[in-house]
């Protein structure tokens, strides 16, 4: 009997070690996921400077696409990026600030709120190829639009509406209910409480919103892929009819051909989408910033 | 000056009233903007299908293994592309879903404050690149300077590659759920814990991930709905072979990139070419949503439960 | 001073303690409830409240906290319709018009209903734009003189004045806690409402401040009716002609439970349990 519980206590005394020593190991084991994501993406960005940085010049943005690579550059399809994106901006921004003042200012608390909510939340589930799918049957074809800047500059403003429109419903948030009592209290309809308390206050988280917004829409490629197909456009697009391509979209047609030339040219226009990309998001990081200051200091 | 009558007040009342339903008015179309396009969505879907149902059998689109719709001679099975997207997707969860729960139960459980504010927006940025540069990156460096090494017969366009590639573009989904459900477990459980004399692996795993463990598996399946989707890496990297494989080494083409291939060619308006863009891309639509539904159905029973 | 004058002069006071003390509130009450019941997401609040607030007095709400005295103060402006799940059945008479009828406007009682919250609430902009706001908000054709003029009374009226004069165009958030309280009431005193309604207004503020408020309150009450809540049974003594005590029954539901002239109501309570919350027995 009393050997046993020895016996036990060894048992236990050797568990526990085991458990101290995994106490110590899992963590370093679980933080392995954070490092990974983050090393893959530096192990991207490290490939993409090495291979595509000598191909850095300013042909890359003032050239029409080319055949052969030592000219190409990407001048249409920075001019069809700008000029779709910066529509699709226009549409999305405004549609989804009212539609993030409809409900949380007009319907809050109503069964109807939530089943507009849940549709917004079912459209941000759609995949963007079928986005594209549908814009070119229902925009291109059933409305006749064509395959032109105005159908793709659409179908990027519906894609990017349920992300924009849920920071809109944040911002919408951060305006204390102290401040809209007050306003209530003094006899001003909700019209009036949107435009003097709500909108002032949450009007820059909104549009960091927005930019954000519009950073998925410049890296979106499968819809525009379906709405305007693989082109090789040496125009500038001048009006909203007219045919056009996206820097994404000149980068799958870059990566598409066999030869190494055209390898490093995706690669540098690689380095020009992600640059732009990271001024978009440090424009949004600062702006937050001083959000925050300001927000402190009140 | 003086000050306003009764009916002064109710004549500005009765102004501000009319500004105030027109701005309802005004903002009430704008939400249904999101309604429409679902609605729009389904009918355009729906229109196109059922014209490309002329061509082909339901039965024979459902279960049918050669997709030959681009060739002269047509076979309308959807299985192929099918089986390539459920590949890929597999693939992708097998690197995003262990390496986004350990990374969400480090975040949440282990981290400090500050480790944690920088860490989270750099994952967050994984979503932010595009795709395209996925793409470029399984076919240019993934395939030859990876994937060579171990499986030297592994083809140029190859699931493997795809898959891994949209592993790490779904990797911030899986974090950002599985972290938000980790840290809504109460802290009491936690706290309960430890005074029973609880390690802390003992407290994460028995206690605070069983009881995150819905969350968790949303954000698996909502990861899964998204890599379905996933078009621009499959297009680049996968190839567009409509083959019936099981060998994550072979070339093969999911449903996004049949509709990306059909996209780059010429599909007039009317063909059955074009019309198949709709069914594939109705399919997928399908599969998506209801994945999606039961992810949000999953999310929301968590959110109740806390 | 004659005998006649003497003998005026305090019948006068006699009949001013009569319109006090002789409760005839029925006839000249300003607002009104009748049954009054409040839920929130089908749990009921409040339940059959029956008050009448007088013309030109003080009536103090007072209570233990979760009474409900906040909802029927939230309830005689209609600012319930701003919480979701909130229903209030039964009528709130203002005027002698039921404030919840159809056809009645919200946005038109709360014009004419002021109200002052727990937390001072100044808007994010200057004081002088903190108190212009009603007045521009209701639609009230100013010059610009006029304005400023409209701006400063509702100022002195709030006892704020003295303090602000020189810096009308600084930010309210530079203000103090308890002016910026003031600057609260000033603000819904320009507008110039035939009731104020004050929830808690001194809870978050210091001894001075509070004492400020209370003076101003007693000073302006002849132009106004005046609901205050409060919890503070010393406040209500000081300041109230009238006051109502709630309390919650086992369901946590609350009722009043003695609504009268203050004085009686803290001399002779006739209800126990009014008379125990009063003599600090509960709290």
């Amino acid at each position: 009997m009393g050997d046993q519980i020895l016996i036990r206590d060894q048992v236990d005394r050797r568990r526990s070690d085991l458990k101290r020593w995994l106490d110590r190991i899992v963590p370093v084991v679980l933080s392995v996921g954070v490092f990974f994501g983050v090393t893959v993406l530096a192990a991207l960005v490290v490939d993409v400077v090495l291979e595509g940085s000598h191909r850095l010049s300013l042909n890359l943005i003032t050239n029409y696409p080319s055949a052969n690579p030592a000219e190409a550059g990407m001048r249409s399809a920075i001019l069809g990026t700008i000029a779709t994106v910066g529509l699709s901006a226009v549409i999305c921004i405004p549609l989804s600030i009212a539609s993030a003042i409809y409900l949380i200012e007009y319907a809050a608390g109503k069964r109807w709120a939530e089943v507009l909510r849940y549709n917004i939340a079912n459209l941000a589930g759609v995949p963007s190829v079928v986005f594209g799918v549908v814009g070119l049957g229902f925009l291109v074809y059933g409305l006749g639009v064509g395959r032109s800047v105005l159908a793709g500059a659409f179908t990027l403003a519906i894609l990017t509406l349920p992300y924009v429109t849920v920071t809109c419903v944040e911002a919408i948030k951060t305006v204390p209910e102290d401040l809209k009592f007050g306003a209530y209290a003094l006899g001003a309809t909700r019209f009036q409480v949107v435009r003097s308390i709500i909108l002032p206050r949450a009007l820059p988280m909104m549009l960091t919103g927005g930019i954000l917004g519009i950073s998925r829409a410049i890296g979106e490629a499968a819809p525009i892929l379906v709405i305007s197909g693989l082109l090789f456009i040496r125009e500038d697009p001048t009006s909203l009819f007219d045919r056009f391509t996206v820097m994404p979209l000149q980068l799958f047609n870059w990566i598409s051909r066999p030869q190494p030339a055209f390898r490093e040219l995706s690669a540098a226009g690689i380095i020009v989408l992600l640059l732009i990309l990271l001024a978009l998001n440090s424009l949004v990081i600062y702006m937050r910033y001083r959000l925050y200051r300001r927000l402190e200091a009140t | 000056m003086g000050s306003l009558s009764t009916h002064e007040f109710l004549k500005s009342v009765r102004r501000r009233r009319r500004a105030d339903s027109l701005f309802m008015v005004v903002v009430l179309s704008a939400t249904l903007v999101s309604t429409l396009t679902l609605i729009v969505i389904f009918t355009t879907l729906s229109v196109e299908s059922v014209a490309f149902f002329t061509h082909a059998s339901i039965l024979e689109f459902l279960t049918g293994t050669k997709w030959t719709v681009l060739f002269a001679e047509k076979h309308y099975g959807i299985l192929p592309l099918l089986n390539a997207t459920v590949l890929t997707s597999l693939i992708a969860i097998a690197v995003s879903a262990p390496a986004g729960i350990a990374a969400a139960i480090y975040l949440s459980e282990y981290a400090g404050p500050r480790f944690r504010n920088i860490a989270k927006p750099v994952i967050e940025t994984l979503s932010g690149v595009p795709t395209v540069v996925y793409g470029y990156f399984a076919l240019y460096l993934v395939t030859p300077n990876l994937l060579r090494v171990f499986w030297e017969g592994i083809s140029i366009h190859n699931a493997l590659a795809v898959g891994l590639m949209i592993g790490i573009l779904t990797l911030p989904i899986v974090v950002a759920i599985s972290d938000d459900a980790l840290k809504a477990v109460p802290n009491d459980l936690r706290l309960a814990a430890y005074s029973l004399g609880s390690r802390k692996i003992d407290v994460v795993f028995r206690v605070v991930l069983p009881a995150a463990l819905s969350g968790v598996v949303a954000s698996i399946i909502l990861a899964f709905a998204r890599a379905m989707g996933e078009t621009l890496i499959a297009a680049i990297a996968g190839g567009f072979r409509p083959v019936l494989s099981f060998d994550p080494g072979e070339s093969m083409q999911t449903m996004t990139s049949y509709i990306a291939q059909v996209a780059t060619g010429d599909a007039p308006h009317g063909t059955v070419e074009y019309q198949s863009l709709f069914a594939v891309g109705f399919l997928l639509l399908l599969i998506t949503a209801t994945l999606n539904f039961i992810g949000l159905r999953v999310i929301r029973r968590w959110e109740i439960k806390y | 001073m004659s005998a006649e004058d003497l003998l005026e002069k305090i019948k006068v006071i006699i009949r001013e303690e009569e319109s006090v003390e002789g409760a005839d509130v029925e006839k000249d009450a300003a607002i009104a409830t009748e049954g009054l019941s409040v839920s929130y997401n089908g749990r009921l609040a409040v339940e059959g409240v029956n008050l009448k607030f007088r013309s030109n007095t003080i009536t103090a709400i007072i209570g233990p906290s979760g009474c409900g005295k906040s909802t029927v103060l939230r309830s005689l402006n209609r600012m319930n319709d701003l919480v979701p799940g909130a229903r209030v059945t039964g009528k709130v008479l203002f005027r002698g018009v039921d404030i919840y009828s159809k056809d009645v406007d919200p946005v038109f009682i709360r014009s004419r209903i002021g109200m002052v919250f727990q937390r001072p609430n100044p808007f994010p902009m200057s004081v002088f734009d903190n108190v212009a706001f009603g007045l521009r908000v209701n639609g009230f054709k100013l010059t610009k003189d006029e304005m400023k003029k409209r701006v400063q009374e509702a100022l002195i009226k709030a006892a704020l004045w003295d303090e602000v004069k020189d810096r009308l165009d600084a930010h309210a958030y530079s203000l103090s806690g308890g002016q910026q309280q003031r600057l609260c009431i000033a603000r819904a005193l320009a507008v110039e409402p035939e009731v104020l309604l004050l929830d808690e207004p001194t809870v978050s503020l210091d001894p001075i401040s509070t004492s400020k408020i209370e003076r101003l309150l007693v000073a302006i009450k002849h132009d106004y009716t005046i609901i205050i809540v409060t919890h503070n049974m010393q406040q209500a003594a000081r300041v109230s002609d009238y006051t109502a005590v709630m309390m919650t029954d086992e369901n946590l539901v609350g009722r009043v439970t003695e609504f009268g002239p203050t004085k009686e109501i803290f001399t002779s309570p006739k209800d126990q349990r009014t008379e125990a919350y009063i003599s600090g027995r509960v709290s």
